[in-house]
Protein backbone atom coordinates (compact mmCIF):
# COMPACT_ATOMS: atom_id res chain seq x y z
CA UNK A 1 0.00 0.00 0.00
CA UNK A 2 1.25 3.41 -0.92
CA UNK A 3 -0.63 6.59 -0.17
CA UNK A 4 -0.98 9.48 -2.62
CA UNK A 5 0.73 11.73 -0.14
CA UNK A 6 3.47 9.17 0.47
CA UNK A 7 6.65 10.83 1.77
CA UNK A 8 10.24 9.68 1.34
CA UNK A 9 10.73 6.63 3.51
CA UNK A 10 11.72 7.75 6.98
CA UNK A 11 9.67 10.95 6.90
CA UNK A 12 6.23 11.24 8.49
CA UNK A 13 3.05 11.09 6.45
CA UNK A 14 1.02 14.29 6.37
CA UNK A 15 -1.35 14.23 9.34
CA UNK A 16 -4.99 13.88 8.36
CA UNK A 17 -7.74 15.91 10.01
CA UNK A 18 -8.98 14.33 13.20
CA UNK A 19 -5.91 12.09 13.46
CA UNK A 20 -3.58 12.18 16.45
CA UNK A 21 -0.50 11.00 14.59
CA UNK A 22 1.13 11.19 11.17
CA UNK A 23 1.34 7.41 11.16
CA UNK A 24 0.28 4.49 8.99
CA UNK A 25 -1.31 2.41 11.74
CA UNK A 26 -3.80 5.12 12.67
CA UNK A 27 -4.69 5.56 8.98
CA UNK A 28 -5.20 1.81 8.49
CA UNK A 29 -7.47 1.56 11.52
CA UNK A 30 -9.47 4.73 10.85
CA UNK A 31 -9.92 3.67 7.21
CA UNK A 32 -11.61 0.52 8.51
CA UNK A 33 -8.99 -2.02 7.44
CA UNK A 34 -8.32 -5.09 9.55
CA UNK A 35 -4.90 -4.29 10.99
CA UNK A 36 -2.04 -6.69 11.62
CA UNK A 37 0.77 -5.90 14.02
CA UNK A 38 3.62 -8.03 15.26
CA UNK A 39 6.33 -7.89 17.84
CA UNK A 40 10.06 -7.61 17.26
CA UNK A 41 12.22 -9.28 19.86
CA UNK A 42 15.12 -6.82 20.29
CA UNK A 43 18.54 -8.48 20.07
CA UNK A 44 21.03 -9.02 22.87
CA UNK A 45 23.52 -7.25 20.69
CA UNK A 46 24.72 -3.84 19.60
CA UNK A 47 24.60 -4.78 15.93
CA UNK A 48 22.00 -2.69 14.07
CA UNK A 49 21.86 -5.25 11.26
CA UNK A 50 20.21 -7.72 13.60
CA UNK A 51 17.39 -5.24 14.11
CA UNK A 52 17.02 -4.66 10.37
CA UNK A 53 17.00 -8.39 9.70
CA UNK A 54 14.42 -9.10 12.36
CA UNK A 55 12.16 -6.34 11.04
CA UNK A 56 12.49 -7.50 7.44
CA UNK A 57 10.95 -10.87 8.36
CA UNK A 58 7.60 -9.06 8.59
CA UNK A 59 7.98 -7.09 5.34
CA UNK A 60 4.65 -6.92 3.57
CA UNK A 61 2.67 -8.66 6.28
CA UNK A 62 2.29 -6.23 9.16
CA UNK A 63 1.05 -2.65 9.48
CA UNK A 64 3.22 -1.82 12.47
CA UNK A 65 5.94 -3.43 14.55
CA UNK A 66 6.02 -3.37 18.34
CA UNK A 67 9.42 -2.60 19.80
CA UNK A 68 9.30 -4.28 23.20
CA UNK A 69 10.74 -2.57 26.26
CA UNK A 70 12.60 -5.15 28.31
CA UNK A 71 9.79 -7.67 27.91
CA UNK A 72 9.59 -10.30 30.60
CA UNK A 73 11.92 -8.01 32.59
CA UNK A 74 14.86 -9.30 30.52
CA UNK A 75 17.59 -7.01 29.34
CA UNK A 76 17.73 -6.45 25.55
CA UNK A 77 18.38 -3.54 23.21
CA UNK A 78 16.09 -0.70 24.35
CA UNK A 79 12.83 0.07 22.59
CA UNK A 80 13.75 3.68 21.87
CA UNK A 81 16.92 2.56 20.08
CA UNK A 82 15.09 -0.08 18.03
CA UNK A 83 12.59 2.61 17.04
CA UNK A 84 15.41 4.99 16.11
CA UNK A 85 16.92 2.41 13.77
CA UNK A 86 13.67 1.33 12.15
CA UNK A 87 11.87 4.66 11.75
CA UNK A 88 14.82 5.79 9.63
CA UNK A 89 13.92 3.01 7.21
CA UNK A 90 10.29 4.16 7.15
CA UNK A 91 8.79 1.38 9.25
CA UNK A 92 5.74 2.07 11.39
CA UNK A 93 6.69 1.41 14.99
CA UNK A 94 4.74 0.92 18.16
CA UNK A 95 7.13 1.97 20.89
CA UNK A 96 6.39 0.06 24.07
CA UNK A 97 6.93 2.02 27.26
CA UNK A 98 7.13 0.13 30.50
CA UNK A 99 6.91 1.84 33.90
CA UNK A 100 9.21 -0.71 35.51
CA UNK A 101 12.59 0.74 34.60
CA UNK A 102 12.19 4.50 34.34
CA UNK A 103 10.66 7.32 36.31
CA UNK A 104 8.42 10.06 34.93
CA UNK A 105 11.33 12.32 33.99
CA UNK A 106 12.96 9.66 31.81
CA UNK A 107 9.69 8.45 30.31
CA UNK A 108 8.48 11.88 29.25
CA UNK A 109 11.88 12.50 27.70
CA UNK A 110 11.54 9.26 25.73
CA UNK A 111 8.07 10.21 24.51
CA UNK A 112 9.46 13.45 23.08
CA UNK A 113 12.51 11.69 21.65
CA UNK A 114 10.49 8.88 20.13
CA UNK A 115 8.05 11.27 18.48
CA UNK A 116 10.95 13.36 17.17
CA UNK A 117 12.35 10.25 15.46
CA UNK A 118 9.06 9.46 13.78
CA UNK A 119 7.49 7.04 16.23
CA UNK A 120 3.77 7.54 15.75
CA UNK A 121 2.41 4.91 18.13
CA UNK A 122 3.20 4.33 21.77
CA UNK A 123 1.97 1.47 23.90
CA UNK A 124 1.73 2.38 27.58
CA UNK A 125 2.40 -0.56 29.89
CA UNK A 126 2.96 -1.09 33.58
CA UNK A 127 5.51 -3.79 32.77
CA UNK A 128 6.32 -7.21 34.17
CA UNK A 129 7.74 -7.43 37.67
CA UNK A 130 11.55 -7.67 37.89
CA UNK A 131 11.35 -11.11 39.48
CA UNK A 132 10.36 -12.70 36.15
CA UNK A 133 13.50 -11.53 34.39
CA UNK A 134 17.24 -12.05 34.32
CA UNK A 135 17.89 -9.29 36.88
CA UNK A 136 15.58 -10.13 39.80
CA UNK A 137 17.93 -8.09 41.99
CA UNK A 138 17.10 -4.85 40.12
CA UNK A 139 15.16 -1.96 41.64
CA UNK A 140 11.59 -1.91 40.33
CA UNK A 141 10.81 1.74 39.58
CA UNK A 142 7.04 1.89 38.95
CA UNK A 143 6.92 5.64 39.51
CA UNK A 144 3.88 5.62 37.19
CA UNK A 145 1.43 2.91 36.19
CA UNK A 146 -0.01 2.26 32.73
CA UNK A 147 -3.02 4.45 33.49
CA UNK A 148 -1.14 7.51 34.75
CA UNK A 149 1.36 7.06 31.92
CA UNK A 150 -1.48 7.17 29.36
CA UNK A 151 -2.82 10.26 31.05
CA UNK A 152 0.57 11.99 30.99
CA UNK A 153 1.23 11.08 27.34
CA UNK A 154 -2.19 12.37 26.37
CA UNK A 155 -1.63 15.64 28.23
CA UNK A 156 1.76 16.04 26.57
CA UNK A 157 0.12 15.62 23.17
CA UNK A 158 -3.15 17.50 23.63
CA UNK A 159 -2.22 20.22 26.11
CA UNK A 160 1.49 20.52 25.25
CA UNK A 161 2.50 20.24 28.88
CA UNK A 162 4.66 17.94 30.97
CA UNK A 163 3.14 16.37 34.07
CA UNK A 164 4.78 19.21 36.00
CA UNK A 165 2.69 21.70 34.04
CA UNK A 166 5.73 23.08 32.21
CA UNK A 167 5.08 23.91 28.53
CA UNK A 168 6.22 21.75 25.63
CA UNK A 169 7.09 23.72 22.51
CA UNK A 170 6.17 21.11 19.93
CA UNK A 171 3.77 18.43 21.17
CA UNK A 172 4.43 14.75 20.38
CA UNK A 173 1.83 13.63 17.82
CA UNK A 174 1.31 10.07 18.89
CA UNK A 175 -1.45 7.49 18.67
CA UNK A 176 -1.76 6.04 22.14
CA UNK A 177 -2.19 2.39 22.93
CA UNK A 178 -2.59 0.23 25.98
CA UNK A 179 -2.75 -3.43 26.83
CA UNK A 180 -5.74 -5.40 28.09
CA UNK A 181 -6.12 -8.88 29.41
CA UNK A 182 -9.71 -10.13 29.15
CA UNK A 183 -8.61 -13.62 30.16
CA UNK A 184 -7.77 -13.17 33.83
CA UNK A 185 -9.64 -12.19 36.98
CA UNK A 186 -11.60 -10.15 37.95
CA UNK A 187 -13.68 -10.76 34.82
CA UNK A 188 -16.45 -8.25 35.72
CA UNK A 189 -13.90 -5.52 36.20
CA UNK A 190 -11.93 -6.05 32.96
CA UNK A 191 -14.37 -4.19 30.64
CA UNK A 192 -14.65 -1.38 33.21
CA UNK A 193 -10.90 -1.18 33.41
CA UNK A 194 -10.82 -0.85 29.62
CA UNK A 195 -13.24 2.07 29.98
CA UNK A 196 -10.84 3.59 32.50
CA UNK A 197 -7.94 3.21 30.05
CA UNK A 198 -9.96 4.90 27.32
CA UNK A 199 -10.75 7.73 29.72
CA UNK A 200 -7.03 8.00 30.48
CA UNK A 201 -6.19 8.32 26.78
CA UNK A 202 -6.02 4.88 25.14
CA UNK A 203 -6.95 4.94 21.44
CA UNK A 204 -5.97 1.41 20.55
CA UNK A 205 -5.61 -1.78 22.55
CA UNK A 206 -3.42 -4.83 22.07
CA UNK A 207 -4.57 -7.73 24.21
CA UNK A 208 -2.75 -10.56 25.90
CA UNK A 209 -2.61 -13.89 23.99
CA UNK A 210 -6.09 -15.17 23.21
CA UNK A 211 -6.50 -18.95 23.26
CA UNK A 212 -10.04 -18.89 24.60
CA UNK A 213 -12.34 -17.42 21.95
CA UNK A 214 -15.47 -17.99 24.03
CA UNK A 215 -14.13 -15.83 26.81
CA UNK A 216 -13.16 -13.19 24.25
CA UNK A 217 -16.69 -13.25 22.81
CA UNK A 218 -18.21 -12.64 26.25
CA UNK A 219 -15.78 -9.76 26.81
CA UNK A 220 -16.47 -8.24 23.40
CA UNK A 221 -20.21 -8.46 23.98
CA UNK A 222 -19.84 -6.46 27.20
CA UNK A 223 -17.57 -3.96 25.42
CA UNK A 224 -20.23 -3.55 22.77
CA UNK A 225 -23.04 -3.18 25.30
CA UNK A 226 -21.01 -0.47 27.04
CA UNK A 227 -20.46 1.29 23.70
CA UNK A 228 -16.69 1.07 24.08
CA UNK A 229 -16.07 -0.57 20.70
CA UNK A 230 -16.66 2.81 19.03
CA UNK A 231 -14.19 4.57 21.26
CA UNK A 232 -11.14 2.37 20.84
CA UNK A 233 -9.54 0.09 18.25
CA UNK A 234 -9.12 -3.46 19.52
CA UNK A 235 -6.29 -5.66 18.30
CA UNK A 236 -6.45 -9.16 19.73
CA UNK A 237 -3.20 -10.86 20.73
CA UNK A 238 -2.45 -14.24 19.15
CA UNK A 239 0.62 -16.41 18.77
CA UNK A 240 1.75 -19.85 17.63
CA UNK A 241 2.55 -22.34 20.39
CA UNK A 242 5.66 -24.44 19.69
CA UNK A 243 4.37 -27.60 21.40
CA UNK A 244 2.01 -28.90 24.06
CA UNK A 245 4.88 -28.79 26.54
CA UNK A 246 5.60 -25.14 25.78
CA UNK A 247 1.89 -24.39 26.18
CA UNK A 248 1.81 -26.08 29.57
CA UNK A 249 4.97 -24.30 30.63
CA UNK A 250 3.53 -20.94 29.56
CA UNK A 251 0.29 -21.60 31.35
CA UNK A 252 2.10 -22.40 34.57
CA UNK A 253 4.93 -19.89 34.41
CA UNK A 254 3.91 -16.84 32.40
CA UNK A 255 1.49 -14.84 34.55
CA UNK A 256 -1.60 -13.67 32.73
CA UNK A 257 -1.57 -16.31 29.99
CA UNK A 258 -4.69 -18.44 29.99
CA UNK A 259 -4.60 -21.59 27.84
CA UNK A 260 -7.58 -23.98 28.01
CA UNK A 261 -7.04 -27.77 28.14
CA UNK A 262 -8.67 -28.18 24.72
CA UNK A 263 -5.80 -26.23 23.13
CA UNK A 264 -3.16 -28.35 24.84
CA UNK A 265 -4.97 -31.56 23.90
CA UNK A 266 -5.15 -30.50 20.26
CA UNK A 267 -1.38 -29.97 20.22
CA UNK A 268 -0.73 -33.24 22.05
CA UNK A 269 -2.74 -35.16 19.47
CA UNK A 270 -0.78 -33.80 16.50
CA UNK A 271 2.10 -35.59 14.74
CA UNK A 272 3.95 -32.35 14.14
CA UNK A 273 3.16 -30.17 17.14
CA UNK A 274 5.00 -27.10 15.87
CA UNK A 275 3.05 -27.18 12.63
CA UNK A 276 -0.17 -27.71 14.53
CA UNK A 277 0.67 -24.68 16.67
CA UNK A 278 0.78 -22.56 13.52
CA UNK A 279 -2.47 -24.14 12.25
CA UNK A 280 -4.10 -23.37 15.58
CA UNK A 281 -2.96 -19.76 15.37
CA UNK A 282 -4.44 -19.42 11.86
CA UNK A 283 -7.73 -20.95 13.05
CA UNK A 284 -7.85 -18.59 16.04
CA UNK A 285 -7.28 -15.54 13.84
CA UNK A 286 -10.05 -16.64 11.49
CA UNK A 287 -12.46 -17.06 14.39
CA UNK A 288 -11.42 -13.82 16.05
CA UNK A 289 -11.75 -11.67 12.92
CA UNK A 290 -15.44 -12.60 12.70
CA UNK A 291 -16.17 -11.16 16.15
CA UNK A 292 -17.86 -7.78 15.97
CA UNK A 293 -15.78 -4.93 17.33
CA UNK A 294 -12.41 -6.55 16.61
CA UNK A 295 -10.21 -4.26 14.49
CA UNK A 296 -7.14 -6.38 14.04
CA UNK A 297 -4.71 -8.90 15.44
CA UNK A 298 -1.40 -8.55 17.19
CA UNK A 299 0.80 -11.56 16.45
CA UNK A 300 3.33 -12.37 19.16
CA UNK A 301 5.45 -15.12 17.64
CA UNK A 302 8.37 -15.23 20.03
CA UNK A 303 11.19 -17.26 18.43
CA UNK A 304 8.81 -18.07 15.56
CA UNK A 305 8.88 -14.69 13.86
CA UNK A 306 9.68 -16.40 10.55
CA UNK A 307 6.23 -18.01 10.69
CA UNK A 308 4.39 -14.66 10.78
CA UNK A 309 4.12 -14.28 6.96
CA UNK A 310 2.66 -17.80 6.67
CA UNK A 311 0.17 -17.16 9.48
CA UNK A 312 -0.97 -13.85 7.98
CA UNK A 313 -1.15 -15.27 4.47
CA UNK A 314 -3.19 -18.31 5.44
CA UNK A 315 -5.57 -16.46 7.71
CA UNK A 316 -6.46 -14.14 4.82
CA UNK A 317 -6.90 -11.15 7.11
CA UNK A 318 -5.15 -8.68 4.86
CA UNK A 319 -7.76 -9.15 2.16
CA UNK A 320 -5.23 -8.80 -0.64
CA UNK A 321 -3.65 -5.70 0.90
CA UNK A 322 0.15 -5.44 1.11
CA UNK A 323 1.26 -3.25 3.98
CA UNK A 324 4.03 -0.76 3.22
CA UNK A 325 7.62 -1.92 3.67
CA UNK A 326 10.96 -0.54 2.51
CA UNK A 327 11.29 -2.94 -0.43
CA UNK A 328 7.69 -2.69 -1.58
CA UNK A 329 8.34 -0.72 -4.72
CA UNK A 330 11.84 -1.90 -5.49
CA UNK A 331 12.21 -2.15 -9.22
CA UNK A 332 8.99 -0.24 -9.95
CA UNK A 333 10.23 2.41 -12.41
CA UNK A 334 7.32 4.83 -11.88
CA UNK A 335 7.69 4.84 -8.15
CA UNK A 336 11.43 5.17 -8.49
CA UNK A 337 11.11 8.32 -10.60
CA UNK A 338 8.57 9.73 -8.14
CA UNK A 339 10.94 8.98 -5.27
CA UNK A 340 13.87 10.52 -7.11
CA UNK A 341 11.82 13.66 -7.63
CA UNK A 342 10.99 13.77 -3.96
CA UNK A 343 14.62 13.30 -3.04
CA UNK A 344 15.58 16.20 -5.28
CA UNK B 1 -0.75 -8.18 58.89
CA UNK B 2 -1.83 -9.80 55.66
CA UNK B 3 -4.81 -11.59 57.22
CA UNK B 4 -6.16 -8.45 58.91
CA UNK B 5 -5.91 -6.55 55.66
CA UNK B 6 -7.94 -9.19 53.83
CA UNK B 7 -10.43 -9.09 56.72
CA UNK B 8 -10.74 -5.29 56.38
CA UNK B 9 -11.34 -5.43 52.63
CA UNK B 10 -14.06 -8.05 53.12
CA UNK B 11 -15.68 -5.51 55.48
CA UNK B 12 -15.20 -2.64 53.07
CA UNK B 13 -18.72 -1.29 53.68
CA UNK B 14 -18.17 -1.12 57.42
CA UNK B 15 -14.79 0.54 56.88
CA UNK B 16 -16.41 3.02 54.52
CA UNK B 17 -18.92 4.01 57.24
CA UNK B 18 -16.14 4.28 59.85
CA UNK B 19 -14.09 6.39 57.49
CA UNK B 20 -16.98 8.75 56.79
CA UNK B 21 -17.50 9.15 60.56
CA UNK B 22 -13.80 9.82 61.08
CA UNK B 23 -13.79 12.43 58.36
CA UNK B 24 -16.77 14.19 59.93
CA UNK B 25 -15.13 14.16 63.35
CA UNK B 26 -11.88 15.50 61.97
CA UNK B 27 -13.69 18.28 60.16
CA UNK B 28 -15.51 19.24 63.35
CA UNK B 29 -12.16 19.37 65.13
CA UNK B 30 -10.59 21.32 62.26
CA UNK B 31 -10.89 24.81 63.80
CA UNK B 32 -9.17 23.56 66.92
CA UNK B 33 -6.48 21.87 64.82
CA UNK B 34 -5.95 25.08 62.93
CA UNK B 35 -5.44 26.90 66.22
CA UNK B 36 -2.84 24.37 67.33
CA UNK B 37 -1.29 24.42 63.86
CA UNK B 38 -1.18 21.58 61.31
CA UNK B 39 2.60 21.58 61.39
CA UNK B 40 2.70 20.86 65.11
CA UNK B 41 0.06 18.14 64.70
CA UNK B 42 1.74 16.45 61.74
CA UNK B 43 4.03 14.09 63.67
CA UNK B 44 1.57 12.82 66.31
CA UNK B 45 -1.35 12.49 63.86
CA UNK B 46 0.85 10.71 61.32
CA UNK B 47 1.96 8.31 64.06
CA UNK B 48 -1.64 7.55 65.07
CA UNK B 49 -2.66 7.16 61.42
CA UNK B 50 0.25 4.82 60.77
CA UNK B 51 -0.69 2.74 63.80
CA UNK B 52 -4.36 2.34 62.91
CA UNK B 53 -4.06 2.01 59.15
CA UNK B 54 -0.93 -0.10 59.47
CA UNK B 55 -2.86 -2.74 61.39
CA UNK B 56 -6.04 -2.59 59.35
CA UNK B 57 -4.73 -2.13 55.81
CA UNK B 58 -0.96 -2.68 55.88
CA UNK B 59 -0.79 1.04 55.13
CA UNK B 60 2.57 2.16 53.68
CA UNK B 61 1.99 5.86 54.53
CA UNK B 62 2.18 7.12 50.96
CA UNK B 63 0.62 10.34 52.27
CA UNK B 64 -2.14 10.44 49.65
CA UNK B 65 -4.56 7.80 50.76
CA UNK B 66 -6.80 6.34 48.05
CA UNK B 67 -8.42 3.60 50.17
CA UNK B 68 -11.96 4.86 49.67
CA UNK B 69 -11.45 4.64 45.90
CA UNK B 70 -9.70 1.28 45.92
CA UNK B 71 -12.25 -0.90 47.71
CA UNK B 72 -10.40 -0.34 51.02
CA UNK B 73 -7.46 -2.40 49.68
CA UNK B 74 -4.22 -0.40 49.91
CA UNK B 75 -2.67 -0.17 46.41
CA UNK B 76 0.78 0.44 47.87
CA UNK B 77 0.86 -3.24 48.81
CA UNK B 78 0.88 -4.08 45.10
CA UNK B 79 4.51 -5.05 44.32
CA UNK B 80 4.29 -2.82 41.24
CA UNK B 81 2.67 0.01 43.27
CA UNK B 82 -0.07 0.12 40.66
CA UNK B 83 -2.62 2.79 41.62
CA UNK B 84 -4.97 1.80 38.79
CA UNK B 85 -4.97 -1.97 38.76
CA UNK B 86 -5.08 -4.83 38.43
CA UNK B 87 -2.36 -5.55 35.90
CA UNK B 88 -2.69 -8.32 33.34
CA UNK B 89 -0.54 -10.72 35.33
CA UNK B 90 -3.13 -11.88 37.86
CA UNK B 91 -2.88 -15.64 38.32
CA UNK B 92 -5.80 -17.91 37.48
CA UNK B 93 -6.64 -18.26 41.17
CA UNK B 94 -6.61 -14.47 41.77
CA UNK B 95 -3.13 -14.39 43.30
CA UNK B 96 -0.31 -11.94 42.56
CA UNK B 97 2.14 -12.56 39.70
CA UNK B 98 5.06 -11.21 41.72
CA UNK B 99 4.16 -12.75 45.09
CA UNK B 100 2.41 -16.03 44.30
CA UNK B 101 1.25 -16.51 47.91
CA UNK B 102 -0.45 -13.12 48.17
CA UNK B 103 -3.96 -12.36 46.92
CA UNK B 104 -3.81 -9.73 44.17
CA UNK B 105 -4.32 -6.39 45.91
CA UNK B 106 -6.55 -5.27 43.05
CA UNK B 107 -8.66 -8.41 42.85
CA UNK B 108 -9.36 -7.69 46.52
CA UNK B 109 -9.95 -4.01 45.70
CA UNK B 110 -12.58 -4.90 43.11
CA UNK B 111 -14.26 -7.23 45.61
CA UNK B 112 -14.18 -4.52 48.29
CA UNK B 113 -15.56 -1.87 45.94
CA UNK B 114 -18.54 -4.11 45.20
CA UNK B 115 -19.40 -4.10 48.89
CA UNK B 116 -19.20 -0.31 49.25
CA UNK B 117 -21.83 2.35 48.70
CA UNK B 118 -19.45 4.57 46.76
CA UNK B 119 -17.43 1.67 45.35
CA UNK B 120 -17.91 3.05 41.83
CA UNK B 121 -15.10 5.50 42.63
CA UNK B 122 -12.71 2.69 41.68
CA UNK B 123 -13.31 3.87 38.09
CA UNK B 124 -11.66 7.24 38.76
CA UNK B 125 -8.18 7.43 37.19
CA UNK B 126 -5.69 7.92 40.03
CA UNK B 127 -2.89 10.39 39.40
CA UNK B 128 0.71 9.34 40.05
CA UNK B 129 2.07 9.49 43.57
CA UNK B 130 3.75 12.63 44.87
CA UNK B 131 6.81 11.04 46.45
CA UNK B 132 7.41 14.10 48.65
CA UNK B 133 4.33 13.26 50.71
CA UNK B 134 5.59 9.84 51.80
CA UNK B 135 5.31 9.44 55.57
CA UNK B 136 2.97 12.40 56.06
CA UNK B 137 -0.60 12.22 57.34
CA UNK B 138 -3.30 11.81 54.69
CA UNK B 139 -5.97 12.60 57.25
CA UNK B 140 -4.56 16.04 58.02
CA UNK B 141 -4.01 16.71 54.36
CA UNK B 142 -7.58 15.77 53.52
CA UNK B 143 -9.00 17.99 56.30
CA UNK B 144 -6.83 20.86 55.15
CA UNK B 145 -7.84 20.47 51.51
CA UNK B 146 -11.53 20.33 52.39
CA UNK B 147 -11.25 23.35 54.71
CA UNK B 148 -9.37 25.33 52.06
CA UNK B 149 -11.98 24.44 49.44
CA UNK B 150 -14.82 25.43 51.78
CA UNK B 151 -13.14 28.73 52.60
CA UNK B 152 -12.63 29.43 48.89
CA UNK B 153 -16.30 28.79 48.16
CA UNK B 154 -17.30 30.99 51.12
CA UNK B 155 -15.09 33.86 49.98
CA UNK B 156 -16.35 33.48 46.38
CA UNK B 157 -20.01 33.63 47.39
CA UNK B 158 -19.17 36.49 49.76
CA UNK B 159 -17.83 38.47 46.83
CA UNK B 160 -20.97 37.66 44.86
CA UNK B 161 -23.34 39.23 47.40
CA UNK B 162 -21.32 42.30 48.19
Amino acid sequence: MMYEDEPIAGYPLPMRDGHSSPGRLERILRDGHFAVTSELAPPDSADPNEVYERASLFDGYVDAINATDGSGAHCHMGSLAVCALLTRMGYALIMQISCRDKNRIAIQGDILGGAAMGVCNMLCLSGDGVQTGDHPDAKPVFDLDCMSLLNIARTMRDDSTFQSGRKIEHAPHVFLGAAANPFVQPFDWRPLRLAKKIQAGAQFIQTQYCYDVDRLRTYMQTIKDMGLDDKVFLLIGVGPLASARTAEWMRNNVPGVHIPDSVINRLKGADDQKKEGVNLCVDLIQEIKEIEGVNGVHIMAYRQEHNVPDIVERSGVLNGRTPWHPRLFEGDANVQTQMDKLHD
Amino acid sequence: MYKVRLWSTRRARMMEILYAALEKTLLICAPLMERIGYKRLEKPVAAIEKGIKGVLFDCQMCGQCALSKTGMSCPMNCPKSIRNGPCGGVREDGYCEVKPHMRCVWVEAWDGSQRMKNGGDISIVQVPIDHRLKGSSSWLREVRLQRDAAKLVASDSGEGTS
